[in-house]
């Protein structure tokens, strides 16, 4: 849970640095901004971007972190013909086959709000694996919460 | 006998001999105490011990408690061998004795029940015969004829079950095959990706699940048991998953996003041909049969936490089945037709197995361990199995429809899980 917590936060820190540079100490319910300037330092910014965001316990909603790290990608994927898998997943709760469709409901949810940023909608692909590839194999809120996610595959 | 016993040779002959021992670990209140005397027999020691493989079976459905062999003061193999006296001294109520004989390769196992209480016989001499392989076939066959004399419901040690089993490094899904106590598994599809959601046909004859092994991405598929032949059933965009039989055996309903969300279709089997049930941006899924053929019940968000609803095929009309609960989801209908199970969860506890009466609403929970998933209900409707999880991996768990049995079954190699109780195969 903490390691996850820092990991999100250091995530989110370099995201939101590398689209305007602006003061992230306060990073919850912040809406990163849409008209990001042109990033300084991309490679390092590639290389730490995040690949996987995050979802509650039965949500497919983007949390604003989630969106926050969206938006990174979104400028990569922008005009670039590059073909993109999106890999829902759900924690090992509940029922095996509703949680496919979570996972399949959350990578949708992504990929809607990587078309609303100007993203071709043909070079995404959705694809679900429910419960059946954990990040984290405990049964605990802790590997829960890291297996909740969509993981964006170039 | 003889047309199940040939429907599954192919399938045992190169089944594998996995010793699986099932324990009881909560009986009923008041078991039948039943004494399952050792067969005679006057050959070389046989590779199944009927009597100890009958025992087992009545005390697997949780209705019964065997008397052990070492307690037994005689072993009679004849009525004229029976002393009332003996058995009562044990507090047996029933006494079951026969014996094996072999004739040009082929057994034949004679057996006889008698009422301790009431010193007479129940049924007079039987037989049932088989090969080597079929000793365990002959055993539940024996289990059966015995279980339906004593409690008047039809006995269900003959069945089937397939489940699937998973490994983790390298990542390997396997699709078994197994009488229900999980002896003789028999691996009827082996993947390096997903295999899930397993059902049998109402004949008891084909399989259809989901596997992701093209392209890794989910399709439907459907499978003949004895011969392994498939059919590639399904290849849309997105979710191809939980495939569910009609009671006529005709269609299958399933849940697929091709049109961009979660929605239940209907597929006739021979000709393909889809039918769309549900249009809701929500999550509808995990569709089932009501017994009657004419609706089905299935999962949805669409009130904002999952619940089972009822769709009506003719006149399309949906309500909302279950309240009991923030989370009620894949429901599996009796074969009764009169109650639902599922998978339920009260505000602030885990995840457990619950009965639904239909018609009152009335839900019991039947499960008290944790994580628990994909119950699957006996074809007499007086057990289910369930999957769970015990010292880290995934096992099987049994329960009566009373909710008074709790039966494990031990880890395999892998995790087991989705349990599929067959129909009767005759």
């Amino acid at each position: 849970m903490i390691t996850k917590a820092i990991k999100q936060g250091l995530t989110l820190a370099v995201v939101m640095s590398f689209l305007v540079g602006c003061s992230s100490s306060d990073n919850k319910g912040t809406e990163a901004p849409t008209t990001g300037t042109a990033p300084v330092e991309s490679t390092v910014s590639e290389a730490t971007l995040s690949n996987v965001v995050y979802f509650d316990f039965d949500q497919y909603s983007l949390t604003a972190e989630s969106r926050a790290v969206l938006l990174a990608h979104a400028d990569k994927l922008k005009g670039a013909s590059v073909a993109v898998r999106l890999e829902g997943h759900a924690d090992e709760r509940g029922s095996r086959e509703y949680n496919m469709a979570l996972g399949e409901k959350r990578a949708n949810a992504v990929r809607d709000f990587l078309v609303t940023q100007g993203v071709n909608g043909s070079s995404l692909e959705v694809v679900s694996f429910g419960e059946e590839q954990p990040a984290a194999t405990g049964s605990d809120e802790a590997s829960w919460s890291q297996n909740r996610r969509v993981e964006v595959k170039y | 006998m003889r047309y199940i016993i040939s429907a599954f040779l192919l399938v045992f002959a190169i089944s594998a001999n996995a010793q699986n021992i099932v324990f009881v670990t909560k009986g009923v209140d008041n078991p039948t105490k039943i004494a399952v005397v050792p067969f005679g027999w006057a050959g070389a020691r046989l590779p199944g011990d009927i009597a100890k493989i009958v025992g087992n079976d009545l005390e697997f459905s949780g209705q019964f408690e065997a008397t052990k062999p070492e307690r037994m003061l005689s072993f009679p193999r004849s009525e004229a061998e029976v002393h009332y006296r003996d058995w009562k001294a044990l507090g047996a109520e029933y006494l079951l004795i026969g014996s094996i004989t072999q004739q040009a390769g082929r057994y034949y196992a004679s057996y006889e029940l008698f009422d301790v209480v009431q010193q007479k016989r129940v049924f007079a001499k039987l037989t049932v015969d088989g090969t080597e392989a079929q000793l365990r076939d002959m055993a539940h066959h024996i289990s059966d004829k015995v279980y339906e004399t004593i409690t008047g419901i039809r006995g269900i040690f003959s069945t089937k079950l397939i489940y699937v089993e998973a490994f983790k490094q390298p990542q390997k899904y396997r699709l078994m095959l197994s009488d229900i106590d999980g002896f003789r598994p028999r691996m009827l599809l082996e993947s390096r990706y997903p295999v899930l959601s397993p059902v049998w046909s109402p004949n008891g004859q084909r399989v259809a699940y989901v596997s992701f092994e093209a392209d890794n991405k989910p399709a439907i598929y459907i499978q003949d048991i004895a011969t392994s032949r498939r059919q590639q059933m399904t290849n849309f965009r997105g979710l191809n998953g939980a495939p569910s039989w009609s009671p006529d055996g005709q269609k299958l309903a399933m849940a697929l996003s091709k049109d961009g969300n979660p929605e239940i279709y209907v597929m006739n089997v021979l000709t393909r041909q889809l039918t769309r049930v549900t249009n809701h941006f929500a999550i509808d899924h995990e569709p089932s049969w009501a017994a009657d053929g004419a609706s089905l019940f299935f999962t949805s968000d669409r009130g904002g936490k999952p619940q089972i609803y009822q769709v009506n095929l003719a006149t399309m009309q949906q309500e909302r089945v279950t309240f009991d609960g923030d989370y009620n989801a894949r429901a599996r209908v009796s074969p009764d037709g009169k109650s639902l199970v599922m998978l339920n969860k009260r505000p602030g506890t885990t995840h457990h197995i619950a009965a639904q009466d239909i018609k009152s609403g009335n839900l019991r929970i039947l499960s008290e361990t944790n994580l628990d998933e994909s119950p699957t209900i006996a074809p007499n409707g007086a057990m289910l199995m369930y999957a769970t999880r015990s010292g880290g991996k995934g096992v099987l768990a049994a329960v009566s429809l009373d909710a008074r049995v709790k039966i494990l079954q031990p880890p395999k190699q892998g995790d087991v899980r989705e349990p599929a109780w067959s129909p009767f195969f005759n």
